[in-house]
């Protein structure tokens, strides 16, 4: 308990260095944990898929589409329970700058493949019945402040033309990582203005959704699925929904490696000034610490000392750090809400805030401790800071 | 009279450590500063050289890219008859219609599969973008399966070589050459010939029609001709504003987050600097009795802590960008959001950066020296002079 005390006496006899270092580790774990967190957005989709969804698309490239008639090919294939379809629309509501995702799906099945997305069983109803019908995230509603009977126009940046909708549900995410920035229509809706409009684009689906029974079956319903279009026109490429959402992740992967080396950079500029901090303690302190070794005290006591002080600065400031970190990500989740629409600080995250700061404090008490310890006592005493 | 500066030299040379980890604090904030912006410089400055300023694109209207976008062959037909377009010199129309469509090949090293673009092109394509060479092989037989792949492509995939063969569409592509375009988009890419890319991918229309006008300055009236020709679903641009659109959003992502990184970085090393010059006062509260005892004013004073502080920045600014430039030597590839396929470019250092990374370190200096010295210049002599 006394050598607590002493710890804290010792890390405040300068308070304006010492405060200026915790306001320092404060900022630093601020912007280490902002940067992890940012980091888990982009994986958000990834953690947020189902073991027993698969994604069937095109072999060449998510671009080409699929014919509408595999539904029922792959129907049949043993341990399929649900096939779904959708296609990417990417219309854009007014301007471009207000993107979010917007799907034409095959709804009933879609809603059975996704329990997630929670809707009031009237609104589901009514939506199902409704060709022109959508249902949209509540955080997207809240966005466009859209209501239910809300008619709205997208332009169409693929498909060609304007296609009009009528809000008929505004879901609800289950889990705390599921998308509530989402737009979904009929599939059929779009197909019947494809009919019209561009022949050869009709009857096609960008990627099918398949919910098999068990999740130890995935692996083989993948195979016998690929195996079906094997050498025809389009050729498929099945995977779980998790490496697909990760196959997305790795295109823009030297993004992410560069915002992880960057979050580490943050730990070494922090372990530079703590370092610079406790040098300048010890520089001042030297005679003190010949006077304990004088006293009797060996340099294991020093070095407890020491270290000590700078676990002390550093743990408070990492404290302050974490608690700053959670109303600055709800401020950016709801600034950047629209880019990544999860926005949660991890567990992992915490933890490794810990280990960082934990990290500072002993790399920047070596230099100062070495120094320290080995002075010899005739110095200590005779040198003035 | 001022304070000679090897006076400031020498006390940070005498407090090495603590000189050593403020520098180095700074100058890891220059580097990520400096990185970042050469990072976006990089991307913008690959796709803006990717155009050519007398080149026009032609694409479906409202598409952004020539991914999505498609111009039936017919458009394309009355396209070609514009009488603007440069002739040749074989006295052909300087017009190519290309096909680009995205095709997943696996990366080396990770294997996990990259979005590449392959370009479906016709004979005038080369005469189009000169900075197309070839470096290896030969070049595709117009009418056969034969592709050629960009640099970058080769370096950064799988099985991607001369007398490879890719397997797509039903079809064996065999790549008969590799040809490099510099610091452009294009080497990215890999071309063959549109028609038979359109056979095989089941596409009825092209993705983009590109001509060279024959005088750049006609680009007005071409444009509003175009787009006012009721047998046109098409909107023209530059080459050179195509390409620098597509670079727009990831270009600004990336300064967004190297801006907002670095202030709240620069927050950390201003700190590092201040406590170190504080210290740096306290320790010196006799000497600064001295000076000022010797007939220095404060506004002496003043100046020495902050040029003192100042030089801190300024090496601290030094060594960061020295080794920023280094990274000049990486090349990054990574998908492009608005085209949706992979991009490979390089770190790239110019004046500005140099000038604003400099500026930062100093204005960081500045900052953690100002109170400092105001509180070095503040002190009274006599107090200053007894508490050595």
């Amino acid at each position: 308990m006394l050598i607590l005390k002493l710890l804290f006496r010792n890390a405040f006899r300068n308070k304006l260095r010492a405060s200026l270092t915790i306001l320092g580790i404060t900022i630093a774990i601020l912007a280490f944990g902002l940067l992890r967190t940012l980091i888990s957005a982009w994986y958000a989709g990834v953690d947020a898929s189902s073991a027993t969804r698969l994604v069937t698309r095109n072999a060449v490239s998510i671009i080409f589409p699929l014919p509408h008639f595999y539904k029922d090919k792959i129907q049949q294939v043993n341990g399929v329970k649900t096939v779904s379809y959708g296609t990417w629309f990417g219309g854009v509501y007014g301007d471009e700058r207000n993107f979010f995702a917007n799907f034409a799906v095959e709804a009933r099945s879609f809603l059975e493949l996704y329990p997630e997305f929670i809707i009031p069983p009237d609104d589901k109803e009514t939506f199902l019945r409704d060709q022109k019908g959508c249902v949209i995230g509540r955080k997207l509603a809240a966005r466009f402040g859209w209501k239910i009977g809300d008619s709205i126009t997208l332009k169409g940046t693929i498909f060609l033309g304007n296609c009009d909708f009528v809000v008929r549900g505004i879901y609800q995410g289950r889990d705390k990582d599921t998308d509530e920035n989402q737009f979904f229509f009929h599939w059929n809706y779009l197909n019947e203005i494809q009919k019209k409009v561009l022949r050869s684009w009709a009857d096609q689906v960008g990627y099918y959704i398949i919910g098999v029974a068990r999740p130890e079956l995935a692996g083989d319903v993948a195979v016998a699925i690929d195996q079906i279009f094997k050498n025809s026109l389009a050729e498929t490429l099945t995977e779980t929904e998790k490496a697909f959402q990760q196959g997305f992740v790795a295109m823009s992967g030297a993004i992410v490696t560069a915002i992880q080396i960057v979050s580490f950079v943050v730990i070494f500029i922090m372990m530079a000034v703590v370092a610079n901090t406790m040098a300048m303690t010890t520089r001042e302190r030297i005679g003190e610490y010949a006077i304990l070794k004088t006293l009797g005290f060996g340099g294991g006591s020093i070095a407890i000392l020491i270290f000590g002080e700078s676990l002390v600065i550093t743990i408070i400031g990492c404290l302050l750090g974490v608690a700053a970190t959670f109303p600055a990500t709800k401020i950016i989740s709801s600034e950047l809400g629209a880019y990544f629409p999860i926005f949660n600080i991890g567990r992992e995250t915490l933890l490794l805030n810990l280990v960082a700061a934990l990290t500072i404090a002993f790399v920047a008490a070596i230099i100062p401790t070495r120094r320290a310890i080995k002075i010899s006592i005739a110095d200590g005493l005779r040198r003035i800071g | 009279m001022a304070i000679p500066f090897a006076y400031n030299f020498r006390n940070l040379w005498t407090r090495r450590l603590t000189t050593i980890l403020t520098v180095s604090g700074m100058a890891l904030v220059v580097f990520v500063f400096a990185s970042i912006l050469m990072l976006a410089d990089g991307l913008q400055k690959t796709l803006v050289e990717t155009g050519s300023y007398d080149n026009v694109v032609s694409l479906r209207k409202g598409s952004n890219s020539e991914v999505v976008s498609g111009v039936s062959r017919q458009q394309a037909s009355i396209l070609e008859t514009l009488p603007e377009i440069a002739i040749g010199p074989r006295g052909q129309r300087l017009l190519a219609k290309e096909l680009v469509v995205l095709m997943a090949l696996p990366k080396k090293g990770s294997d996990k599969p990259s979005n590449v673009v392959l370009r479906g092109i016709e004979e005038n394509s080369f005469l189009l973008r000169p900075q197309v060479r070839l470096v290896e092989g030969r070049l595709p037989r117009m009418g056969s399966t034969e592709v050629i792949a960009g640099m970058n492509i080769v370096r950064r995939f799988k099985g991607i070589g001369v007398d490879e063969t890719l397997c797509c569409g039903m079809r064996d592509w065999r790549i008969v050459g590799v040809f490099d375009a510099g610091n452009t988009g294009f080497s990215s890419e890999i071309w063959g010939d549109a028609d038979q890319f359109m056979q095989a991918f089941r596409r009825s229309a092209y993705s983009s029609v590109i001509f060279k006008l024959r005088d750049s300055s006609e680009f007005q009236n071409v444009k509003s001709g175009i787009e006012n020709d009721p047998r046109l679903t098409v909107e023209v641009k530059r080459e050179t504003k195509y390409y620098a659109d597509q670079s727009e959003i990831m270009a600004k992502f990336l300064r967004i987050l190297g801006i907002s990184l670095t202030i709240i970085f620069s927050i950390g090393a201003i700190i590092g600097a201040m406590i170190t010059m504080y210290s740096a006062v306290a320790n010196r509260t006799a000497e600064i009795g001295t000076l000022r005892a010797l007939g220095y004013r404060r506004r002496d004073i003043m100046i020495a802590f902050l040029v003192e502080s100042l030089l801190l920045g300024f090496l601290g600014g030094i060594t960061g960008l020295f080794f920023a430039s280094f990274m000049q030597l990486i090349t990054i590839s990574t998908m492009n959001f608005q085209t949706f396929s992979e991009l490979a470019f390089r770190f790239s250092l110019n004046f500005d950066i140099i000038y604003m990374g400099m500026a930062f370190a100093l204005i960081m200096g500045f900052v953690g020296g100002v109170f400092p010295a105001v509180r070095a210049s503040r002190m009274i002599i006599v107090d200053a002079l007894r508490a050595a």
